[in-house]
């Protein structure tokens, strides 16, 4: 411990971006916001969370279309499913911990079930805080891929955001956004890249490696694969910007084959991205090892968000050093 | 040692002088620690501190180097972001030493951002997701009375968590199981993530509220110090294994005792900016030399 130069950790605000890529802000804030100029269906809520879930533009915007519940998980979606049975459109937001933690049962039963139009917004997913292990949804995905019917979205950037935002609300049941909030990195669009509900994309081709990927680790891959290029590595990326329903005529056929594959999610290596390929590779009889860039199975440490992704696997370097490694040249 | 201190044995002027030295040490710590991390929940620290320097003071029976004396009065932060000032009441106890105070939040550190019982000695629950604090409170209430203990319970909340319906399920469980040994602080700040409460939820009317769920409940100034002592000191004269569980709802101003952040915008995350923290440390000292705080 040095007095003069305490080490800082920034817990609070976290940024995701990797230096030099630039970034957008509010995209989902601004995206409701916009379609609920076209969409008068379109209607938003939070838990106390609206300016911290990028929710504050639409409510700026659409200040009669905006219910603030106050810190109150279970009613967000209580209410949130009774307005969507009038024939609305919400978007509901809280942090993801909130969401899935303590507001399960009303997801389920409540949007679930009758498969509402509503859409669960999750603030923090998987580890984009370093406030510890009460904000960081690890297993957010885990704990609800388990409901039929609910389509989970993972987008990479702003761009998947701004596309997913009218999509979801296009779709007639029930969904969760893993949100991406604040200056939020935009890359596909230096790619042929479109968002659709279900469907995984390659996003860019290559012979020796193949990074399936979904949210912000496509973002870290992209990232990851030009640079691997000047180690002569030539890296695919595919990304699965849907986690459920989950394209697996895409990615089997992505991954079978002499490619070294890998898995890459902000999330834990329970239940998630590696869980779902790896169970649709052994029930299609598709045999290659596939290994997991994951969170660990533990309640992760509060800290420094970079210094985290780092410790954890999940930054542009560790991916660049585990794909290394895993091809014997580490 | 706190151990051997009851009410009753000081004066009240003496238990108010006691208290306000404490308080303002543990303003000290909260500006050390903020200014260490160069964020945190300053502004918070600083208007509830008052209520943490009487409790810890005034009310709570512990042994500071023995955090798991299993007679221990129970201190319960459900407010996990106000970490930084249990980490300086705990300092100001005896418990941390004063210097880790500036490894707040850092790499590493025992005393993370939001508090959590695995990381520190002396933090009983791990908070963060708001609104778990009573229903601990109350349990911990059961388990000490249960087990014939003659320890209370004391916890802080504030007033963002009145939102969550888990506070009041924890009401209702508390005056229906007559945990007598349970107070509860609420720190009414008057804000919350949103902007100020009551624009985000209506939480007025409180006193009655919780009358009519069965608890004994007054409304004070969280920032006046003697008015603190006089409401914990009949407070904890009533408390009782089995009897009547008791709330005292704490009006507070953000960042109390540092004029240029008490007249600042209130916000829920204020920020300070870094050549801030020598004024605000310098002021600080000034308010209560001059016998203002
Ligand atoms: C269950 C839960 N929901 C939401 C949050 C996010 N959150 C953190 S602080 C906060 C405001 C709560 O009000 P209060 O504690 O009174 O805020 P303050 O006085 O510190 O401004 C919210 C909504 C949380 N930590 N836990
Ligand atoms: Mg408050």
């Amino acid at each position: 411990m040095s007095a003069s130069t305490p080490q800082r950790s920034a817990a609070m605000i976290a940024s995701i971006a990797d230096d030099g890529v630039p970034t957008t802000q509010a995209p989902f804030g601004h995206a409701l916001a916009e379609l609920a100029e076209r969409d008068e269906r379109v209607v938003g809520l939070t838990a106390d969370l609206g300016k911290y879930t990028d929710m504050h533009v639409f409510a700026a915007a659409h200040p009669s279309r905006f219910v603030q519940v106050g810190m109150a998980e279970q009613a967000l979606m209580t209410v949130a499913a009774g307005m969507a049975t009038t024939g609305l459109v919400p978007f509901a937001s809280t942090y993801s911990v909130f969401a899935t933690r303590r507001a399960y049962d009303f997801i389920a039963l409540d949007i679930a079930e009758p498969q509402l139009n509503v859409t669960i917004v999750g603030g923090l997913p998987g580890l984009t805080t370093g406030y510890g292990p009460s904000h960081q949804a690890t297993e957010d995905v885990a704990i609800l891929r388990g409901i039929p019917g609910l389509v989970i979205v993972d987008p990479a950037d702003a761009v998947d955001v701004e596309q997913a935002v009218p999509a979801l609300a296009a779709a007639p049941g029930p969904a969760y956004l893993r949100l991406l909030r604040g200056a939020v990195p935009r890359v596909l669009d230096r790619y042929d890249y479109r968002f659709e509900i279900g469907r995984a994309a390659v996003v860019r081709p290559g012979n020796d490696v193949v990074l399936v990927s979904s949210g912000l680790m496509t973002m870290r891959a992209l990232l990851a694969a030009e640079r691997l290029s000047e180690h002569h590595v030539d890296v695919s990326v595919v990304h699965c910007a849907t986690l459920k329903p989950f394209d697996e005529e895409t990615v089997l056929r992505e991954i079978d084959g002499p490619r070294l594959p890998l898995t890459l999610e902000n999330h834990s290596v329970v239940g998630g991205l590696f869980e779902t390929v790896a169970s649709a590779m052994v029930r299609r009889g598709v045999s290659v090892p596939l290994r997991p860039v994951a969170l660990p199975d533990e309640f992760l440490d509060a800290g420094a968000l970079p210094t985290l992704h780092d410790r954890y696997g999940l930054s542009t370097d560790a991916v660049v050093t585990r794909v290394l490694t895993e091809l014997g040249r580490g | 040692m706190l151990t051997s201190r009851t009410p009753t044995t000081r004066t009240r002027d003496t238990a108010v002088a006691a208290c306000r030295e404490a308080a303002h040490r543990i303003r000290m710590g909260v500006l050390v620690q903020g200014e260490a991390q160069g964020e945190g929940y300053v502004a918070q620290g600083l208007g509830a501190a008052d209520i943490l320097a009487v409790a810890y003071t005034h009310l709570l029976r512990l042994r500071p180097q023995d955090p798991d004396w299993p007679d221990r009065d129970r201190f319960l932060l459900s407010t996990g972001h106000y970490a930084l000032l249990l980490y300086s009441a705990l300092a100001e106890a005896g418990t941390i030493p004063v210097e880790e105070l500036r490894t707040y939040a850092a790499d590493g550190s025992r005393l993370p951002m939001s508090a959590m019982s695995t990381y520190t000695p002396g933090v009983e629950i791990s908070g963060g997701s708001l609104g778990h604090g009573l229903g601990l409170a109350v349990g911990t209430a059961l388990g000490q009375r249960l087990q014939a203990r003659p320890s209370r319970t004391v916890v802080l909340f504030s007033d963002g968590e009145l939102d969550e319906g888990s506070t009041w399920e924890a009401a209702m469980a508390a005056s229906s199981h007559r945990t007598g040994d349970l107070l509860a602080f609420v720190d009414m700040n008057g804000m919350q993530a949103d902007g100020p409460t009551r624009e985000v939820l209506d939480v007025d009317d409180q006193v009655a509220r919780w009358e009519s769920f069965g608890w004994r409940a007054t409304r004070v100034d969280g920032n006046d110090v003697g008015a603190l002592v006089d409401v914990v000191g009949l407070a904890a004269s009533r408390m009782t294994p089995v009897g009547v569980p008791q709330i005292v709802l704490c009006d507070t101003r953000l960042g109390a005792g540092v004029p240029m952040l008490e007249s600042r915008e209130k916000l829920h995350f204020m920020k300070i900016a870094e050549d801030e923290w020598p004024r605000c440390m310098r002021q600080l000292t000034e308010q209560h030399e001059g016998g203002r705080r």
